[in-house]
């Protein structure tokens, strides 16, 4: 490890198209790259898996969430009507289930609404106010048209005059030092 | 930049759904020029007619809360006017957003595309006037506040849970929260390439804010992907909860003409009818002025009239249902009832409903109506009238004359109703002005998905790995 | 004083001036200095300047406003009557002794109200010393009902309690349109009856409405003692001189005629609105209603009732058969039926109705002694002379039938006694004019001109409780006590005696007729002095004082009924009418608001009259054919003229009236009535002519292609075919009891979804039964029910809107032809449904069901989504769309019912089966320790209902009237196929036609 490197984050290769970008992913992690991560303007299918990155945890919350709000809903309703002020209402009992159901459902959907937001958020550490890769100048063609791949220091195999000649042997148009 | 292998005719193909020639610099560079152009006159102008507009509503509140609801048409028998017709005719005019962003992404409609983020603005400022009405129906909005929502007090009194108001109350408040949770999802990468593009420090800065740190990784769109899919996923009961639970508040009444269990379903389709005409009301003036014709295609013209042709014809078919079920209950108060709305004193009301939901829509199955926009425009226009005496016709014409001849009566609307109902308008233009001088009009990413890629040139993306992995 | 007076005159009174002459005084002091100071003239004009003014449209907002920074101005004058005090003279209540007054707890007092000079016994309830409401005294011949804590009433003796509190009362006397006090006037009285010594009063003319006042009699006697050359006048515009002039004709001499409908198995009435109309009204509408009670087992004969009229009244709503007529015709038909009978009375005709005539006097015949024929006040002399004869010849006289003297202190022709008060008046020859009540500058016919012969008079005093069209061109107006203020006396229907006695003290500075008498005969005594004596001088005697406090206690004094006497008919029945073809108009007093007198009177105004649902107007009513006919429809304002004057009036079509008849309502038109009557509908008076008074032929009618909107409360005729009002003949009834129930469906238990809660299970478990074969529409139970539970009158606009508030409505349907419809009247207050469809879709549980099946509303939690009323099947529910209850006038604060909410805008309310008055039986029962028994809770509608049509009750009490009553064959309840289970059920109506009259009608 120099100096150099540790003042890096790690090395950015641009690629113009989202093919090139897949490929050069996957050659990456075939090469036994781990820390990296590709950048492009819309999702590309297989990028993240080819990058070892394919856990699904979003669901999970999902259904939490789901779940949370459903009893919430019913409990709310139940705990009402029945236990703290029952009432007469038009002679119904006061556990009229089938007149619960519209609010249960809702509640429902509204916790899972939640639950899927927030995992996404959460799970990507967004809010984000500061990543190394916005010190790139071209990195802001990422949100348009550019597609790049970054290799990070912190990666066992890292090593800077290497790893920069791996990358350019995967047709990157460019490749540049990310500060960190 | 590469551009990409041009795009081979293939006569048996539909019309595509994205103009040739455009990359993804082009698409990025046309779309994000709506906001980043200098403003126009005609957008200022526009803004303060919507603005004007909205006095009305000012205006109409203000008055109503001085006086109360006497200030409408409102009786015995008819206690439900124009403040409940429009609730549900705005209601109506949101489902189609959320049906487009969500039912179309589930069925990989990859047409909807260009179209859904506008459409999910117009259902936020559509639910948004649709709520004006709830809360201020009652004319005393703080009462009404203050008792519908559950929340422990000290006289120990809770909402009554088996009104269909308060299903309302929660379906509507979900219903709004879910799209717009929904919508900004969307929004985020879109709001990261304004960033990268603004010129301002300013405007960086706040689309900054809005984008939240995202920078595009294959992470953030692995999770992203799977949140936007079960979102879809479960906006997709919502809606259609939404307005069968609106449905509810006639059909679970006892009133003949609400107390009919075809509402839910004949309820929905008139709000996707309702919606899609608003679409194009809205679609089409915008395609036009802002020349996006590459992303609003002939065939986003054809697929909407479809859907609305389909949907029509499920409203008319729950018009017979009506019909049929008033003879064949062979109840008098509903034989009466239908007979009331055929012949009664709202007669005009209802014919000229027939003809704007039954008669006009069925030009639609000509091809030429479908691919032209001002066919189109006109009969989008018939429909939004047609849903509205729809309500109406619900609403007043059943309410008018139900069991006791003795307390019949007529509804006349007043100026109260009128300024009301002019005032959301304003609102909802107001909010359509700004979003499109603020917001990507269109969904740049999935514009971006739209782009044929190298060797597999009409495919959308979707499959594309395989190829990938292929070589 | 004087001093005071002097500073507070320079720069006006002001209310300082007002609170700093007040200060430092307290207790009685406080009172005697604020009235005296209610006496110097400053404070009376700055009263005055302020008061009356204020006094604009209630529905204008700008106006209501600044009435109330004027009632705050006249605050100090609210002082004086807000806080009220029990009368200085002994006053006995009815149930309990004053001192057991309690807070909340009303006591009631016995008393009469005068209608037409003829007293009705009423109860009045009152609230620590304010007079709230007025029920009917139930050991009173006018309106008895036995073994009940109410008496049934009818709307003008409720509506008075109104007028009690009516802002625009006068508060002082008013000289020459100046704020004056009494004691002023006292001087200028003194000085113009000195002047009278001189001839012997011959210029001293009294002008009095209808007396039945032995007290007030006996000082107007001697008056005339005192001053031989003085004349007395009466005039009131009730068309009784008819009647007199009839039993003129008939006896040669003036009897009054009682009737006993509880004897009476066949009835004709011959124009007469006996149920509705008239001083025993009330009496008799419950004998008569008694007659035709069914019970399954028990009693399944009716009577049978053949009405002949011209205007469909409300007793024509219950008639068997219904003959419609020309006012001209019935004298024809009449005659006709007394020719039958083998009276000598000239040319009869039948007008094509022979079957009609012979199948009645069949009967009649067949029904000697147990029949009964009554004629309408405004049928001509000779028509009320063929009744007594025919009445005679059936033998009906000492049985169903009775004569006896004049109940009148002198009953003298009104309308010969105005004219010829109004000829020496024009000649000049009266000095001093003295009007005791009446108001004959409007209520008079147009060819009296009684305005400009006033002009004549040098000095005119009118006597009254509000300024009205003839006291505001007097010299002296002066305040007159309202009934419930003053004491007094007067005589019933039979010549029973009540004594009236004030509940409160004078709210204005006021004085009654006996007060002012007393004066011009220069005695200085109080009413309450005035009364005693007199019956003191009467009936004294070593037990007088316990009598006088029985007689106060109960509301009569007993054994003044007047005997029966005996008669010979004279054999002389008048001229036979010839009825020409063509338009002819019918008069008559308005149903709601009278001769005009109670223009002022917003319950009145608002409260729908019987059979066409007017309200806020009067209209040229035609049957729809003959409407037709003349290519108008309703609404359409039309020129109707007569004898040579003519008025413009809107159309009203009434299925039912006689063809060529146009009706026409007097009492309208009102200038000088008050913030609510003035300038309200159209002044009939000026198309009525003395020499048709009550039916003018050779009319016309010319169409002006304006048009005036009419606030009617039901448009529709129809039932559409529902089965909401149940009939049947008495005859298929005791064939098959069923029919009334296989009219409609009640779905079983298995119809419930859920197994819900039941309240009817145990407990008290309330509820109701409204017999429609005893409704005849009266419209008493809307106006009970407005009184009793502070429900707002909201103004002919929002009528016009559908927004009426009255929670018991009547409902009324035409059957049949348009030309001779059957009329039903349902009243419809709410059915407490047990499965309330209303609570379900309250979304903040306003409405709750009570243990005892109540459907309760809590105002305060109401938001008013107006949910629960679209789906309420019976529309009963009534909301204010705008803040109805005025909260501002003072004077109509007092008259509220402190124990019922006043409920505020955006909010629902509706029946609550009176659950105030349940509240408070069941404490009384719990403080006596016993348990509540059926009877102890009255409601609001069934008290005052004179046929008895109402009961409420506990229906898990197997004994209870109401359980009994929900067990008839004829128990039904309404839209029951919706499973809403109405508490509130109704008896069906059934008639007993006779077989032998083909067509109904």
């Amino acid at each position: 490890m120099t100096m150099a490197e540790n003042s890096i984050y790690g090395l950015m290769a641009e690629y113009d198209n989202p093919d090139d970008l897949l490929h050069a992913a996957q050659g990456a992690y075939a090469a036994g790259y781990r820390k990296m991560d590709a950048y492009s303007p819309m999702p590309i299918h297989d990028l993240s898996e080819s990058l070892g990155y394919d856990k699904h945890r979003v669901p999970f919350f999902v259904l939490l969430g789901g779940l949370l709000g459903a009893c919430a809903g019913f409990g709310l309703q139940y705990w009402v009507s029945v236990i703290e002020y029952p009432l007469n209402i038009g002679g119904r009992p006061f556990l009229s289930w089938p007149m619960f159901i519209p609010v249960t459902f809702e509640l429902g959907i509204l916790f899972a609404a939640f639950g899927a937001m927030l995992s996404m958020f959460i799970l990507n550490g967004l809010p984000q106010h500061y990543h190394p890769v916005f010190n790139v100048e071209a990195f802001e063609s990422a949100s348009s048209d550019g597609f790049f791949l970054c290799i990070e220091a912190e990666d066992p195999q890292f090593e800077l005059s290497e790893t920069r000649g791996f990358l350019e042997g995967l047709h990157a148009t460019k490749v540049v030092e990310v500060e960190s | 930049m590469a551009s990409p292998a041009p795009i081979q005719e293939d006569p048996t193909a539909p019309a595509p759904v994205l103009g040739p020639g455009q990359t993804y610099t082009t698409i990025t560079q046309k779309i994000s020029s709506i906001i980043t152009s200098r403003t126009t006159v005609g957008w200022i102008v526009a803004v303060a007619l919507a603005l004007g507009l909205m006095q009305c509503f000012l205006l109409g509140v203000t008055w109503l809360l001085i006086k109360g609801v006497g200030i409408w048409g409102l009786n015995i028998p008819v206690g439900w006017g124009w403040a409940i017709i429009n609730f549900v005719w705005w209601i109506g005019i949101g489902h189609a957003g959320t049906l487009i962003s969500a039912i179309l992404l589930l069925m990989r409609q990859d047409w909807r595309n260009s179209i859904n983020r506008f459409a999910e603005a117009m259902t936020i400022f559509a639910v948004i006037c649709a709520m004006q009405f709830p809360l201020f129906h009652t004319g005393r909005p703080w009462v009404a506040a203050y008792w519908l929502l559950p929340y422990p007090n000290s006289m120990g009194v809770w909402p009554q849970f088996r009104s269909p108001l308060i299903w309302d109350v929660f379906a509507v408040s979900t219903y709004f929260t879910v799209s717009l949770l929904f919508w900004y999802l969307g929004l985020i990468p879109d709001f990261a390439t304004l960033r990268d593009k603004a010129k301002k420090k300013i405007s960086r800065m706040i689309y900054g804010v809005l984008a939240v740190g995202w920078r595009g990784s294959a992470k953030h769109w692995h999770n992203y992907e799977m949140a936007s899919l079960l979102l879809a996923g479960i906006s997709t009961p919502l809606v259609l909860s939404v307005h069968s639970i609106v449905s509810f508040d006639f059909s679970v009444g006892l009133v003949p003409g609400w107390h009919a269990t075809i509402f839910p379903p004949y309820f929905v389709a008139g709000a996707v009818f309702a919606g899609f005409a608003m679409v194009l009301t809205l679609g089409l003036p915008i395609r036009a002025i802002y020349g996006l014709h590459d992303f609003i295609t002939d065939r986003h013209l054809n697929n909407m009239s479809k859907v609305m042709l389909a949907t029509g014809l499920v409203v008319a078919y729950g018009y017979g249902m009506e019909q049929f079920f008033a003879w064949y209950s062979a109840s008098p108060y509903e034989g009466y009832m239908m007979q009331n709305r055929m012949h009664g004193p709202y007669q005009f009301e209802y014919w000229s409903l027939i003809l704007c939901n039954v008669i006009v829509p069925q030009f639609l199955w000509i091809k030429s109506v479908r691919l032209n926009p001002y066919a189109l425009f006109v009969v989008s226009m018939f429909i939004n009238v047609g849903m509205w005496l729809e309500r109406f016709m619900i609403v007043v014409t059943s309410l008018h004359r139900d069991y006791m001849p003795s307390s019949w009566d007529m509804y006349h609307s007043t100026l109260g109703d009128w300024l009301l109902y002019a005032g959301t308008i304003g609102i909802f233009l107001l909010g359509m002005f700004l979003f499109i001088r603020v917001m990507p009009v269109i969904n740049m990413v999935e514009i971006r998905l739209l782009v044929p890629r190298k060797g597999h040139g009409k495919k959308p993306d979707h499959d594309a790995s395989t190829e990938v992995s292929a070589e | 004083m004087s001093s005071m007076t002097r500073t507070a005159h320079k720069d006006g009174l002001e209310l300082a001036v007002i609170q700093e002459r007040l200060s430092g005084k307290d207790g009685q002091d406080y009172w005697r200095s604020l009235n005296e100071l209610a006496d110097t003239e400053e404070f009376q004009e700055y009263v005055h300047r302020e008061f009356p003014e204020g006094a604009s449209e209630l529905s204008d907002g700008l106006g209501r406003r600044k009435f109330i920074q004027l009632m705050g101005a006249s605050l100090a004058f609210a002082g004086l009557t807000a806080c009220t005090r029990q009368p200085k003279e002994l006053i006995v209540p009815y149930v309990r002794a004053p001192e057991l007054m309690v807070p909340g707890k009303p006591l009631y007092f016995a008393s009469a109200i005068s209608q037409g000079g003829f007293a009705r016994g009423v109860l009045v309830e009152s609230h620590m010393g304010r007079p709230t409401k007025i029920e009917g005294n139930p050991s009173h011949p006018s309106n008895p009902r036995e073994g009940a804590k109410f008496g049934p009433t009818d709307i003008f003796t409720q509506a008075t309690i109104l007028d009690l509190y009516d802002p625009d009362r006068t508060q002082v006397p008013i000289w020459n349109a100046k704020p004056s006090t009494w004691t002023r006037f006292r001087g200028s009285l003194a000085t113009e009856m000195a002047k009278l010594d001189l001839d012997q009063g011959a210029g001293l003319r009294l002008l009095t409405e209808t007396v039945t006042s032995p007290t007030l009699a006996a000082q107007i006697q001697d008056l005339l003692k005192k001053y031989p050359k003085a004349m007395w006048h009466q005039y009131e515009p009730n068309g009784r001189d008819n009647v007199r002039a009839g039993a003129q004709m008939a006896f040669g001499e003036v009897v009054e005629t009682q009737y006993d409908f509880g004897k009476a198995k066949r009835v004709l009435s011959l124009d007469s609105d006996f149920t509705a109309v008239g001083s025993a009204s009330v009496r008799y509408a419950g004998q008569f209603a008694e007659g035709r009670r069914i019970e399954d087992g028990q009693k399944n004969e009716m009577n049978r009732l053949y009405v002949v009229e011209s205007v469909p009244s409300n007793t024509g709503a219950v008639a068997d058969h219904r003959l419609p007529l020309k006012g001209s015709q019935i004298d024809g038909v009449a005659r006709a039926i007394a020719q039958a009978l083998g009276i000598n009375a000239g040319g009869g005709n039948t007008y094509g109705h022979d079957v009609w005539v012979n199948a009645l006097v069949k009967d009649l015949k067949a029904h000697q002694g147990e029949s009964l024929v009554i004629v309408g006040d405004h049928q001509s002399p000779s028509v009320h002379a063929l009744a007594h004869a025919i009445n005679h010849t059936l033998g009906n006289v000492g049985k169903t039938v009775k004569h006896t003297a004049a109940v009148e202190a002198s009953p003298v022709d009104h309308q010969a006694s105005l004219n010829g008060l109004v000829s020496d008046m024009s000649a000049g020859t009266v000095s001093l004019l003295v009007m005791v009540g009446g108001n004959p500058v409007y209520n008079t016919p147009s060819d009296i001109d009684f305005k400009n012969a006033l002009k004549k008079v040098p000095t005119t005093i009118h006597l009254g409780q509000a300024l009205n069209e003839t006291s505001q061109l007097c010299n002296w107006h002066l305040p007159e006590s309202h009934a419930l203020e003053a004491w007094s006396d007067a005589r019933a229907f039979d010549g029973t005696v009540s004594i009236v006695q004030p509940l409160i003290e004078p709210l204005y500075s006021a004085q009654s007729a006996h007060e002012v008498l007393a004066m011009m005969l220069g005695d200085g005594r109080q009413g309450y002095a005035i009364v005693k004596e007199y019956w003191q001088a009467q009936r004294g005697g070593a037990t007088f004082d316990n009598d006088w406090q029985t007689w106060l206690h109960d509301g009569l004094i007993p054994n003044t009924a007047l005997a029966a006497k005996s008669v010979r008919l004279k054999g002389n029945y008048g001229s036979p009418v010839s009825s020409l073809d063509g338009l002819e108009v019918a008069f008559r007093l308005d149903p709601t608001i009278g001769d005009g007198r109670y223009a002022n009177n917003g319950w009145l105004q608002e409260l729908p009259k019987p059979n066409t649902r007017l309200t806020w107007d009067n209209a040229a009513l035609l049957s729809p054919a003959t409407a037709e006919k003349l290519g108008v429809k309703d609404d359409d304002v039309i020129d109707v003229a007569v004898n040579g004057h003519s008025v413009a009036l809107p159309v009203w079509r009434m299925p039912g009236l006689p063809a060529d008849t146009v009706t026409v309502h007097l009492g309208y038109g009102r200038t000088v009535a008050g913030r609510v009557g003035n300038g309200v509908g159209v002044n009939a008076y000026a198309l009525q002519t003395s020499n048709a008074l009550w039916q003018a032929q050779e009319a016309s009618v010319s169409k002006t292609g304006q048009t005036y909107k009419l606030a009617c409360t039901q448009d529709h005729w129809y039932m559409e075919g529902r089965g909401l009002v149940r009939t049947g003949t008495l005859e298929d009834y005791t064939h098959h009891p069923h029919m009334i129930h296989e009219m409609g469906h009640v779905p079983g238990e298995d119809a419930n979804f859920f197994n819900g809660i039941h309240t009817s299970e145990e407990g008290h478990a309330w509820g109701m039964t409204i017999d429609l074969n005893a409704c005849n529409g009266c419209n008493a139970c809307t106006v009970a029910c407005q009184s009793e539970n502070n429900i707002p009158v909201v103004g002919k606009e929002q009528v016009l809107n559908g927004r009426e508030m009255h929670w018991i409505r009547i409902d009324r349907y035409f059957k049949g032809s348009l030309e001779n419809p059957e009329l039903y009247n349902q009243p419809v207050p709410c059915m407490q449904c047990e499965n309330a469809p209303c609570e379900v879709v309250c979304p903040v549980g306003a409405t709750t069901h009570s243990a005892e099946g109540l459907n309760d509303m809590a105002y305060n939690r109401c938001v008013g989504t107006r949910y629960c009323s679209n789906n309420c099947p019976y529309k009963v529910r009534r909301f204010n769309f705008l803040h109805y209850s005025d909260d501002h006038t003072e004077s109509l604060k007092l008259g509220r019912n402190p124990n019922v909410t006043v409920r505020g805008r955006g909010v629902m309310e509706k029946c609550t089966y009176c659950t105030q008055r349940i509240s408070a039986a069941r404490i009384t029962a719990k403080v006596g320790g016993q348990e509540l028994k059926d009877g102890d809770i009255t409601t609001a509608c069934q008290g005052v209902c004179p046929t008895n049509a109402i009961t409420f009750g506990d229906i898990n009490d197997p004994n209870s009237n109401v359980s009994k009553l929900k067990k008839q064959n004829r128990n039904y309840g309404l839209i029951t196929e919706l499973n809403t289970r109405p508490r509130t059920t109704y008896l069906a109506r059934l008639t007993n036609p006779n077989s032998e009259i083909a067509q109904h009608g």
